[in-house]
């Protein structure tokens, strides 16, 4: 890697003693000894573990659960239901107002989603929680299911998350988080060139290398340590101690080392869960997921589908972009929402463009819920813009990058989401690239600065 | 010739920290009897290293080295309120919580320093080096150990400190959305070149030029390691990763390491990294969050090389053998 | 359920332990020796973080039994340093900055032993190779694969037998 100290140097001071400085991770020596405490690397006398019965279907009625024979099993310590969690709901961000709670932690009267948690075994190995799960039973009415972030927003789809009355998130602007800047189709109106076109890209998991889990140990006083490998330590413990309607001071949460993360660790799925089979037996509990748990159990980063709606002028300009992007949230919020609303914020993508109209809509699917994942909100309609770049440019007959130049925005420039642009650097990030690999652009490109205001045409 | 090449290009920027703000971190900061700084937090590190992050801003702060300097995260119990690792924030937000406690603390030391050495506090800098010495005077000196000492056992004095990082929320105009999503953001370009096998359908990346602005390298090998890894996933994202194969249909899903596809040591790119440095008014030594934008510019890139190689747009995520063929077949009908 | 008794080495101590019949290796070495570095994340044989040597070959240890290990020689990362000192692999991997979250690196290190003791000068295919069963979700690989290729230079540097 190589640092290239002749851009913005001006804006630096680089003469720090420590800063700019590669040292050693302070945690490399405990990695290479294997010695690094990750959440599960405690031994623990006497620890319990935990498995969950989960739906086999996309949507059905739960109709009964008899969890009698799974009570019976050999080293079976507890078997808990929704009827056993206080406040059986997941709070995620309501803690700061974002986000609904819509999501029960146990299901008790339908599930909505293949893969939702219904019936936890509590059990003294891991071997006794496997086979006991197998011996609970649930009646189910199957119900139809909606998987397309388009069809369940058309009237008479199967109606997901009856919490939120329809298929989508409403937001203070109606069904979708709105960006408008100038008019849309007037820029339309002038544009040379239009074109539209459909992106969409499927679920992908945060797959780090340890899963997602946790161990809680009875303390004295009447206190739950809980050893875990969240993202967030104290978005974990206050929504812990709202569905456990516990005092806060009664957990003590114990992190800050997790085997990757990239977003799949800030849900909150096994902490209260595992804190209160804790709770109910005295007893040390583990609730680890296993790989399969990880892969389709654990939030994965949203699909999406964008339809992207562009004007281009012959000379290179984008005169107008609308954006349509449908977010398949799964059958519960989580911080879809969240993303959704960052994805308004991000489109139309680092380009000024006069007229911008954007609708990022949250969609209930009953599939398993989608939530964080490195480039939340932003990877995918980042997929999209760049590729439609591509497209246009080609449309106009222009170098892809050379159009980029014309439409990058700079300090100053006003963005769709009606803040004025600073700190841009796209531009000096592209004549590096076209230098570095030989990608030959006109000189005037070369000449420009993303500290220059832009010429009005 | 079953092979072609061909390459293509694509330029992203991203915001640091959570959209719309308010998502405050605090940290603390104390000296031990010695002059050995503690920073406490409650952040996470995923393995992105901000334990040696925090540790470097801290010791820059205090102008002490970072040897000397200890960061013990993530215990409720002891650590102040963080919201966690997630967005990009995890430095900025962290850091700049260290800085305005590391900030207090130098305060106090060098006001005891400055008692010490009879001089006023301004008069006094620290060497970076585990002194402190009067500007332009280096002779008259006293070492940070023997100021904690004096602190602790003679002037009854705690050399610590309390810091609080908070965006201020921004709440999204109902009507046209205006809103200040984030205060900084991160920029890159990538160059991609790829080999489509036009007979199987599948997509080689053979090179990758990623030049990332990223405000500052606070640890340019560290950045590095983000940068590199980063880059990896976007290949992975871009023609092997996902749950679900042919979404939104739900009957095909990768459920292990055999089933969910990544690419391995054996089948890497050569991946470069060149690194510009705009820095963020706001963000710790101008630092701002690359681990998260690295991954994102060459999954267009790579898409748009397919196109320049063989003719074929793959619109859909991830660009697997089978949508090339098909998207070729459908070329020569 | 019947207890088999077991007599292994475990990274040069001798031990006897009891074990449930089925239960694997990597149990066995999390649960009873209170030796942690071996990680767990998959159980199912795809991952490699588990990943130790028993008699100086490379073993998935969540798919190896326990019960197959008696008399067994187990080696793990705890007994990589040896009299204090670093091996050189561990060095490399610090050096080359090849370990993020450190989830896979006991895995890994394991895997380039088991390497070095059949091929002490290996290509970088050979390291590939060695490595292709494990699963790094943070470095992108590349330096974990420079790290093991300059361990390597090191130890046949300095003479035979230095693994
Ligand atoms: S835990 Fe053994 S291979 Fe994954
Ligand atoms: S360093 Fe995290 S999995 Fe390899």
């Amino acid at each position: 890697m190589e640092i290239r100290k002749k851009y913005f140097a001006d804006e630096r001071n680089d003469d720090l003693k420590e800063i700019g400085q590669s040292r050693q991770r302070s945690d490399a020596l405990g990695h290479v000894k294997g010695i690094t405490p990750f959440y599960a690397d405690r031994a623990i006398p006497g620890l319990l573990h935990i498995r969950m019965v989960r739906s086999p279907h996309h949507h059905a009625r739960i109709l009964g659960i008899d969890a009698s024979r799974a009570e019976r099993h050999p080293g079976v310590r507890r078997v808990i239901t929704a009827r056993d969690v206080p406040h059986n709901v997941y709070t995620v961000l309501s803690l700061i107002n974002i986000g609904p709670e819509d999501e029960p932690v146990l299901a008790f009267d339908k599930v909505r989603w293949q893969g939702e948690p219904i019936v936890c075994i509590v059990a003294d190995s891991e071997r006794a929680a496997y086979e006991a799960a197998q011996l609970v039973q649930i009646a189910y009415e199957e119900l139809p299911a909606v998987f397309d972030v388009e069809e369940a927003l058309k009237p008479g789809a199967p109606l997901v998350n009856e919490y939120h009355g329809q298929n989508y998130y409403r937001y203070d602007s109606g069904e979708s988080r709105k960006v408008i800047l100038g008019d849309v189709e007037k820029g339309f109106a002038e544009a040379d060139f239009i074109l539209e076109q459909r992106y969409q890209a499927s679920p992908i998991e945060q797959a780090p290398t340890e899963t997602t889990g946790c161990v809680v140990v009875p303390d004295q006083n009447n206190r739950f340590t809980c050893y875990t490998g969240t993202q967030a330590v104290f978005f974990t413990l206050d929504n812990s101690s709202v569905i456990l309607q516990v005092p806060g001071q009664q957990l003590h949460f114990v992190g800050g080392t997790a085997g990757g993360g990239f977003g799949g660790k800030v849900d909150c799925t096994t902490e209260p869960i595992a804190i209160l089979a804790s709770m109910l037996t005295g007893r040390p509990v583990s609730y680890i997921y296993n790989r399969y748990e990880e892969m389709q159990i654990s939030s994965p980063r949203a699909a999406e589908r964008i339809y992207l709606k562009d004007g281009v002028m012959k000379d290179g300009r984008i005169v107008a972009r609308q954006v349509r992007c449908y977010v398949d949230s799964g059958a519960y919020s989580r911080h879809t929402p969240y993303g959704t609303q960052k994805a308004a914020a991000h489109f139309p993508g680092p380009y000024t463009i006069p007229n911008v109209r954007i609708d990022c809509y949250c969609v209930y699917t009953n599939r398993t819920p989608s939530s964080a994942m490195r480039g939340f909100g932003v990877t995918i309609g980042d997929f999209a813009l760049e590729v439609q770049m591509d497209k246009l440019a080609r449309l106009i007959g222009m170098d892809p990058l050379e159009f980029r130049f014309v439409n990058a925005y700079r300090d100053g420039d006003m963005k769709a989401h009606h803040q004025p642009t600073e700190g841009a650097a796209l531009i000096e990030c592209m004549q590096e690239a076209a230098e570095w690999a030989d990608w030959p652009v006109d000189p005037r490109c070369m000449a420009m600065s993303s500290r220059e205001p832009r010429r009005q045409p | 010739m079953t092979r072609k090449r061909g390459r293509g290009v694509a330029a992203v920027n991203y915001p640091t920290g959570m959209n719309l703000g308010g998502d405050p971190t605090q940290a603390l900061v104390h000296s031990t009897p010695t002059g050995n700084f503690m920073v406490t937090v409650s952040s996470v590190d995923l393995g992105q290293g901000m334990k040696q992050i925090l540790r470097q801003i801290c010791a820059e702060t205090l102008g002490v080295p970072s040897e000397r300097v200890v960061v013990d995260t993530a215990d409720s119990d002891t650590g102040p309120h963080c919201m966690g690792t997630f967005a990009s924030r995890g430095t900025h937000r962290a850091g700049n919580a260290v800085i305005a406690a590391a900030r207090e603390a130098r305060g106090v030391m060098l006001e005891v320093a400055a008692e010490m050495l009879e001089v006023s506090t301004d008069d006094l800098e620290t060497d970076g080096a585990g002194n402190i010495h009067v500007v332009g005077a280096p002779a008259k000196a006293v070492s940070v150990t023997d100021t904690a000492l004096a602190a602790h056992f003679q002037k009854g004095r705690s050399i610590s400190g309390r810091g609080m990082f908070l965006v201020p929320r921004s709440y999204p105009s109902p009507v046209d959305g205006a809103m200040k999503p984030a205060t900084c953001y991160a920029h890159a370009c990538t160059v991609a070149e790829v080999e489509v096998d036009v007979e199987t359908g599948e997509v080689d990346v053979i090179s990758l030029k990623n030049v990332y602005e990223i405000g500052r390298a606070l640890n340019p090998r560290m950045v590095e390691q983000q940068l590199v890894g980063g880059a990896w996933m976007g290949i992975s994202h871009a023609i092997y990763e996902t749950t679900e194969p042919y979404y939104p249909q739900r009957d095909h899903r990768g459920v292990d390491f055999n089933e969910y596809l990544m690419p391995g040591p054996g089948n890497l790119p050569r991946t470069e990294v060149v690194v510009l440095e705009r820095p963020a008014p706001d963000g710790p030594y101008g630092g701002k969050g690359p681990g998260e934008m690295c991954a994102n510019a060459p999954i267009p890139a790579i898409a748009n090389a397919i196109f320049d190689a063989v003719g074929v747009r793959i619109d859909t995520m991830p660009f697997t053998p089978e949508k090339i063929l098909r998207a070729l077949r459908g070329l020569e009908a | 359920m019947a207890k088999i008794p077991l007599h292994f080495i475990l990274n040069g101590e001798e031990r006897a332990e009891f074990v449930d019949s089925g239960a694997t290796l990597l149990r066995l070495l999390r649960d009873k020796t209170g030796d942690l570095t071996a990680k767990s994340g998959c159980l199912q044989g795809t991952c490699g973080t588990c990943t130790v040597l028993v008699d100086g070959a490379p073993r998935l240890s969540c798919i190896t039994l326990a019960e197959d290990c008696d008399g067994a020689d187990v080696e793990t990362v705890a007994g990589l340093a040896a009299h204090g000192q670093l091996h050189p692999l561990q060095h490399a991997v610090m050096e080359h900055f090849a370990a993020q979250c450190g989830f896979c690196t006991p895995g890994m290190l394991m895997a380039a032993k088991a390497l070095f003791l059949t091929n002490p000068r290996p290509s970088r295919e050979d390291v590939v190779e060695a490595l292709s069963g494990n699963i790094c979700r943070c470095t992108g690989y590349e330096p974990i694969i420079q790290a093991v290729l300059s361990a390597a230079q090191v130890m046949s540097a300095s003479g035979p037998g230095a693994a």
